[in-house]
């Protein structure tokens, strides 16, 4: 006897916000290409229930310094372009980038200890250099994070960067800063929703719009905290599905940051044979985990491994397929 | 779906006969509505109530085992969509395909390297689970050298791929007792597939085209019918957009409507939608999370095997229960009163991961886990499950005290920030601060001896 499944399809009250990022000549920047992410109205690309307007893209990261610790496998793959950021950036980009993350690690005390002032220059070439938007972080170290990306902030005005990261125990600054200087704000929480969402809140309160906040979920990389991530990925998606306005921000994973600090990736000798190729090991290692962040409901994935991205790219092509 | 107290009773006799041990049918009824009492206790129900009663007990999702000892997959019994919900419970098993058009050598290269292949991840063994042996020849007798090639040597579940009903007649007893699943019954063959089930007593997967579920369910209903129950679904959905819609949706309807003809773990392809090994990964990293049962690989390559297995095992850890190990002093490496003291928390993966690499450095130490609530450092520095007051508790209460003597303790790199508060509240002890990163532990300890 013939049996006739129906569709089960639930209904969602609300969907994701939708964020550009970048501004193009005739909106107040320099970009010739922008991004926009979000807007999902289900969970990750079940096309029968709901719209995916805009795919996940990708940033590629890049240093304002030839990185100290990042694995050799990195350092090989890029050679000599690290030593020069523009040319790094304009590569990254002919690599696929969608976005380019530049971190100004080079403005950390204990690195080259680069002032404000130099620091906003770098990303401004970088600006010159390319035209897709970009995305940038301070050195990582919380007072000089602030003046770094205040100067940023305004010595890029309108460019509609998005500048990270902000929080829960230092966000005013930056929040302030993007505000004034039409910018947009990386909230970061430690994988737990509810502080996510009360940094969303005091964020917004300070009175920068909500298109202008992305999420950072906190990225724990395959193997070593990921399936934390995921889940409080799930959790705040169906959150933002059911309506609750406050966890309706598009997502940022760090996945490549993540990743290639995982012992597999970043290690090569004196480990089991059963890990296999370290090289090959590494670009799964970025790979598994940021597709893995993708079905969990990622919207800008930050990489560092071209291979990786390549194959991320992919599969960002087949999820978004009808 | 559970059935209502009242729903069993007019199924039971109604009689009051008090045999079962309670006064009435009605009140026998409420206690196995609560589970405080079982069927067989009434001697008087019908076969065709106790068949309606079972049936209604059942779980969504069947659990269904393939293979006998040594290596079996049991997969099924999911209770929820999401693992935040509650758990994932049974994680699907990777199995790897071999073709009989392969040579032998080829063949059995595959199976010694997936029945030897085994990693340690947090102090568990991480393996793969069986090998797939397909009929790709058309040959019964190339098929059954391939098994016998495949089977004389491994010690793993075993997956027969034929659509010849009469070919897996043919090779079953070969192997029977090992309980193969048999690939696939088809609305051509289903018949005579459903047979050749029954006889040798082995799980059954059943395939349509494209993600047709209507047509998966009536294939599903009949073959069950025909007295075969232990299956397995595959909607035929070979890209990754539309095995995670199928997939989603099948076991949306069978935990969401308790609907029992799609109530069945699901068996996936992820390389036959792919064109790189790396882009196989990909598709079976998604098959992991959402909802595969069993995961047929086309490449065995312990590069990209580890990756999936890690996964496996993130995906299907208990998100209630954190993996903790016990507060303790744990010693590496036989340390002695002078070798120096290290503290981190009792998250799980934090402990084997910096206890991973002290052992590495070969340098004797003696390892402080803190109760952290199971938190890794910098989330439990976050929420205040590790703070200095912890910290002196700890060195305090652990037993360390008269083990070593001196007072020089090292903390993890992310809480440099705290190093002047547990001085304080441990007069006399020198804080010494270590790398943010495990990985960097072994030339620390190196440059302390030095
Ligand atoms: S034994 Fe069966 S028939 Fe008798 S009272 Fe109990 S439930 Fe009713």
């Amino acid at each position: 006897m013939p049996v006739t499944v129906e569709t089960p399809t639930e209904k969602w009250a609300g969907k994701v916000r939708e964020i550009t990022l970048g501004a193009t000549a005739a909106e107040g920047g320099t970009r010739t290409s922008t991004v926009t992410v979000g807007g999902e109205g289900t969970m990750p690309f079940l096309h029968f229930e709901g719209e995916t307007p805009h795919r996940p893209v990708v940033a590629i990261e890049i240093y304002d310094i030839a990185p100290q610790d990042w694995s050799p496998i990195l350092m090989d793959y890029w050679g000599d372009v690290v030593n020069d950021v523009v040319a790094w950036a304009k590569k990254a980009v002919e690599l696929g980038a969608d976005a380019i993350a530049l971190t100004l690690r080079g403005a950390h005390p204990e690195v080259n200890d680069r002032s404000p002032e130099d620091s906003a220059r770098v990303v401004k070439d970088v600006l010159a250099a390319v035209g897709v938007p970009l995305i940038v972080y301070g050195p990582g170290a919380p007072d000089k994070d602030n003046e770094v990306l205040v100067a940023v902030a305004e010595a890029t005005a309108g460019e509609r960067l998005a500048l990270g990261l902000c929080e829960q125990n230092n966000y005013r600054t930056i929040a302030a800063a993007c505000m004034g200087s039409g910018h947009i704000a990386v909230a970061r929480a430690p994988i737990d929703v509810n502080i996510q969402k009360q940094l969303n809140i005091l964020i917004s309160d300070m009175g920068l719009p909500l298109d202008r906040i992305l999420m950072d979920p906190t990225t724990g990389a395959l193997g070593y905290g990921l399936e934390y991530t995921y889940s409080v990925m799930e959790r705040l998606r169906l959150a933002a599905l059911q309506g609750d306005a406050m966890t309706q921000q598009p997502m940022i994973c760090t996945a490549g940051h993540e990743a290639w600090r995982a012992k597999e990736s970043k290690v090569g000798e004196g480990v089991p044979e059963a890990w296999g190729d370290w090289k090959e090991r590494g670009i799964a290692w970025e790979t598994v985990t940021a597709t893995s962040l993708i079905e969990a409901g990622a919207d800008i994935l930050v990489m560092r491994h071209p291979e990786a991205v390549a194959i991320v790219k992919k599969t960002i092509d087949q999820l978004v397929a009808k | 779906m559970a059935l209502t107290g009242l729903q069993i009773y007019k199924l039971l006799p109604k009689t009051n006969c008090k045999e079962c041990g309670v006064p009435t049918c009605l009140a026998f009824a409420m206690k196995l509505a609560t589970k405080s009492a079982e069927l067989s206790a009434c001697p008087y129900v019908t076969e065709e109530a106790k068949n309606e009663l079972e049936a209604a007990s059942a779980p969504p999702v069947r659990l269904v085992s393939i293979g006998a000892d040594g290596r079996k997959i049991e997969v099924g019994n999911e209770t929820v969509l999401y693992r935040h919900d509650k758990t994932f419970y049974h994680q699907p098993g990777l199995v790897v395909r071999v073709k009989d058009t392969q040579s032998a050598d080829e063949i059995k290269a595959v199976a010694d390297a997936v029945c030897g292949y085994c990693v340690e991840r947090v102090g568990l063994s991480l393996n793969v689970d069986g090998v797939a042996i397909e009929n790709a020849s058309g040959d019964t007798s190339a098929f059954a050298k391939a098994i016998e090639v495949v089977g004389s040597n491994a010690n793993v579940a075993l997956v027969l791929m034929s659509s010849v009903p009469a070919t897996l007649d043919t090779v079953m007893p070969m192997v029977a007792d090992r309980r193969p699943l048999l690939y696939a019954a088809d609305a051509g063959n289903w018949q005579a597939m459903a047979e050749v089930a029954r006889k040798y007593k082995s799980p059954l997967a059943v395939k349509v085209d494209c993600g047709d579920l209507s047509a998966l369910a009536t294939l599903t209903e009949d073959i069950t019918k025909a007295g075969v129950t232990d299956l397995m679904l595959d909607p035929g959905t070979r890209s990754m957009v539309d095995s995670l819609q199928a997939m989603t949706k099948i076991r949306r309807l069978a935990l969401r409507k308790n609907f029992r003809p799609l109530g069945f773990p699901m068996i996936s392809f992820p390389g036959e939608g792919a064109s790189s090994p790396l882009e196989e990964v990909a598709a079976a990293s998604q098959h992991i999370a959402k909802y595969g049962g069993v995961i047929v690989l086309d490449h065995f390559d312990p590069t990209l095997i580890y990756p999936l297995l890690t996964l496996r095992q993130n995906i299907y850890t208990d998100p209630q229960k954190p993996i903790q190990v016990k507060p303790d002093v744990y010693p590496i490496h036989e340390p002695d009163a002078n070798s120096p003291l290290l503290i981190t928390t009792n998250f799980s993966l934090t402990y084997f991961t910096v206890a991973g690499e002290v052992e590495a450095s070969g340098v004797p130490a003696w390892l402080l886990i803190a109760d952290s609530e199971g938190l890794s450092v910098l989330t439990a520095w976050a929420a205040g499950k590790f703070d200095a007051e912890k910290i002196k508790k700890a060195v305090q209460t652990s037993g360390i005290l008269d083990k070593i003597a001196h007072k020089r303790l090292i903390i993890p790199g992310y809480v440099a920030g705290m190093s002047g508060e547990i001085e304080e509240e441990l007069p006399g002890w020198e804080i010494r601060v270590g790398p943010r990163e495990a990985v960097d532990l072994s030339s620390y300890l190196k440059s302390l001896r030095s």
